[in-house]
């Protein structure tokens, strides 16, 4: 048995253990080190300054009373927290929320993953395919505040939707879509899902087409059905893809609050009342920004919950 | 190659504490600017100047400018909405620009924020003659804002639509008013009589197409300042709005209905009559130059004799309390509130002067916004939200219970309690 020597280049320049660095070399090292700090300092301090500085301000906010709109604030504890946990408007908005996205993302879901297979059917031919990709794609090229007016023309109780509705037979009166608390909550929730399938369907069909044409080749030799090939094929190659997205969409729905503004204002009667827009009437109708930073903390928390579940899944990835 | 690697990074290290510093620089910056020559910058925040003809307020401030040499103005002009929340968030850092385009509905929470100046101070030290101004919105007797211009909201109404449903005479009265807007309905199709704007992003459709009938009839929602709704005159109009419901005469859809879509229905004739501001004639006139319409008074009760209160908006005008600059800030005011240039700013945004003594020139407008001044100087304008706190959310609180009415799922007395218990907690 040998033992290959040492590298005498190395060893030359090796310092022995029990010798301290001498100052100049020690700075050297430092410098060394700070280096990749100094390069990263304009986005530490923008990141510290935009999002950790005020979402820390938020915090410190729902704590106390009468901030912002009174120079001395008092500390109040878990007061904020107990008032909007027992708002019974809180409470809707929770119920709201949680249907609107829960239906939101289960829709995306289904007609970006719909839509994605079938432009990634052989059976359409490229031109086809192509007109298809830009039609279906166009909901989401539309801004917010478009979405919102067009919606809110077309279901005008003397609008197109109820007009056509009316010429097939299906109502004998212009149906108040938006005016009704009964609708009003499916009609924004259906308008989300309009202009928020587009990026299911793009994020899919990239999935699909990565998916290797062998595996479904094995499945015909095997007789697989094309149920049992999408079933046992398709979607578990799609499901990190899938998940993802899922997880995304329930936080990036949970945030809406534009649409529903624009389209509702929360009502008829709090029927499409948010945690955003619940948040938002605190902060900028009422001036309780103490009880509306208490809220947004909760939809913090309520938000970390998902992303959570999104970094565990993309860690596992 | 090392060095030129060791200059590379230190040239990238030293662009990024250039950019830095840039960043950091354009974060902080102050609106109080004095030169060594002593000139003044002035910030002026206001949603005006988007309202009005392009440059045609640049042109009042450069002619304030040139009277006022050591005093520059530096306009920040926004959407109304976005302005709003600039100022909002101003208010509470206590960054607020040096002069601020004001809303009524703004003033009390502003001034009790301390974010803007009392100006009965600023007008006492500069010898100011408060007299000439047409009204002032004041919080516990101290001036707070000046209205500059004001925006009237008389009843609009479509005459060709009223002659076919063979009525002959404007309604003037809240029966006439009634009987009217069911013969319009009647005339079939998707036309109504009256349309009701309820929706609660932005409530103001309580203040201008519901209290306005309030104040049409001389009454009102207050007592010694306190909210007073429970009162035999609140009841009548609520109960009022709720027969025209009850009678199908109203729009569907007003419960998300907003201000535009009100102006939208009546320009396409969709309904007959609406309260709207004036500040929409020449909108509607655009859209639809065949429409052939007028203004009236809005109704009042059946007998009623007095004076009419007809309801307004105003752009407002204050001074930043955390200026360091308020007696020119002040010098702004004086001139916008000066007869010749508050005409002038009146002619130009289709409203009715700040200045009881400014003449506003009719000759190139519409002969309707001649009309409505003599509407508007026969009666009062009346909007008892200006100087409330949170009035948005009183409007809102409102609203949601008077939708409750409309609904079926809540009595006027439930209402008007649960209303009157909203608002006391809000108004002490």
């Amino acid at each position: 048995m040998t033992t290959a020597p040492a590298d005498p280049i190395i060893k030359q320049d090796r310092v022995p253990p029990s010798e301290p660095p001498a100052p100049a070399a020690k700075r050297s090292t430092v410098a060394r080190r700070l280096i990749p700090f100094g390069y990263l300092s304009p986005t530490i301090v923008l990141i510290a300054l935009l999002m950790i500085v005020p979402i820390v301000m938020v915090i410190s906010y729902s704590f106390r009373d009468n901030v912002i709109v009174q120079e001395n604030s008092v500390f109040a504890g878990l007061a904020n927290y107990t008032e909007v946990l027992t708002d019974p408007d809180f409470l809707a908005a929770i119920k709201n929320t949680g249907i609107f996205i829960t239906v939101s993302m289960v829709a995306h879901l289904l007609l970006g993953l719909g839509f994605a297979m079938m432009l990634n059917s052989p059976l359409l031919g490229n031109v086809t395919k192509s007109l298809f990709r830009v039609v279906y794609v166009l909901p989401w090229l539309f801004t917010i505040a478009v979405i919102a007016v067009i919606w809110r023309l077309l279901l005008d109780p003397s609008g197109v939707v109820n007009y056509v509705l009316n010429a097939l037979g299906l109502i004998d009166q212009g149906v108040d879509w938006l005016g009704s608390p009964s609708t009003a909550l499916w009609v924004v929730t259906f308008a989300n899902i309009w202009s928020g399938y587009p990026f299911f369907m793009i994020s899919l069909l990239a999935g699909l087409q990565g998916i290797p044409g062998e595996l479904y080749e094995a499945a015909s030799v095997d007789g697989a059905s094309p149920w049992r090939k999408f079933v046992h094929v398709t979607l578990p190659q799609l499901r990190p893809v899938i998940i993802s997205m899922a997880v995304l969409d329930l936080i990036w729905t949970s945030q809406q609050f534009a649409l529903i503004w624009m389209m509702t204002g929360g009502g008829p009667l709090n029927s499409t009342e948010m945690l955003s827009t619940f948040t938002y009437k605190l902060a900028f109708s009422e001036y309780e920004f103490a009880t509306a930073s208490a809220s947004a903390v909760i939809v913090l928390l309520l938000t970390m919950i998902l992303a959570f579940f999104y970094v565990r899944q993309q860690r596992e990835r | 190659m090392a060095a030129r690697s060791t200059r590379l990074r230190r040239f990238t290290a030293i662009a990024a504490a250039v950019g830095l510093t840039a960043v950091m620089g354009a974060c902080g910056g102050g609106s109080d600017e004095a030169s060594s020559d002593g000139t003044v910058t002035l910030e002026f925040a206001q949603w005006w100047a988007p309202e009005l003809p392009s440059g045609s307020f640049d042109k009042i401030i450069n002619d304030f400018q040139t009277a006022n040499p050591t005093i520059k103005v530096k306009l920040l002009s926004a959407p109304y909405a976005s302005t709003k929340q600039q100022l909002v968030t101003g208010a509470a850092s206590k960054t607020l620009p040096d002069v601020v385009g004001l809303d009524g509905a703004w003033v009390n929470d502003f001034a009790k924020q301390g974010a803007i100046a009392d100006m009965s101070k600023l007008m006492t030290d500069a010898g100011y003659d408060a007299s000439q101004l047409a009204s002032q919105v004041q919080v516990e007797g101290k001036t707070y804002m000046v209205p500059v211009v004001n925006f009237v909201y008389p009843l609009f109404v479509n005459q060709d639509l009223l002659t076919k449903a063979g009525v002959s005479k404007v309604p003037s009265t809240r029966t006439e008013f009634a009987d009217a807007a069911k013969k319009i309905s009647a005339t079939g199709g998707n036309v109504k009589g009256w349309a009701l704007p309820l929706d609660t992003a932005v409530p103001n459709g309580i203040q201008n197409d519901v209290m306005s009938w309030l104040w049409a009839s001389g009454g009102s929602m207050l007592a010694d300042g306190k909210p007073a709704l429970q009162t035999p005159q609140v009841k009548s109009v609520v109960e009022y709005v709720k027969s025209l419901n009850d009678a199908g005469v109203i729009a569907p859809g007003s419960l998300t209905m907003k201000e535009q879509d009100k102006v939208e229905k009546f320009t396409t004739g969709q309904v007959g009559m609406v309260v709207d501001s004036l500040a929409h004639i020449n909108l509607v006139k655009k859209n639809n130059p065949d429409l052939k319409f007028t203004v009236a008074p809005i109704p009042a009760e059946d007998g009623y004799t007095g004076k009419r209160g007809i309801p307004y908006a105003s752009w407002g005008i204050g001074v930043a309390n955390s200026s360091e600059h308020k007696a020119e800030a002040f010098k702004l005011v004086q001139f916008l509130m000066d007869a010749k240039a508050n005409a002038e700013l009146a002619t130009l945004a289709n409203g009715f002067p700040g200045n009881k003594t400014a003449k506003p020139d009719f000759t190139d407008s519409d002969p309707l916004f001649k009309q409505a001044f003599d509407i508007y100087s026969e009666g009062t304008p009346a909007n008892e939200f200006v100087g409330l706190p949170k009035s948005e959310d009183l409007m809102r609180s409102f609203d949601e219970q008077l939708q409750l009415v409309l609904t079926g799922k809540g009595s006027v007395d439930d209402a008007l309690a649960k209303s009157q218990e909203n608002w006391s907690s809000v108004i002490e």
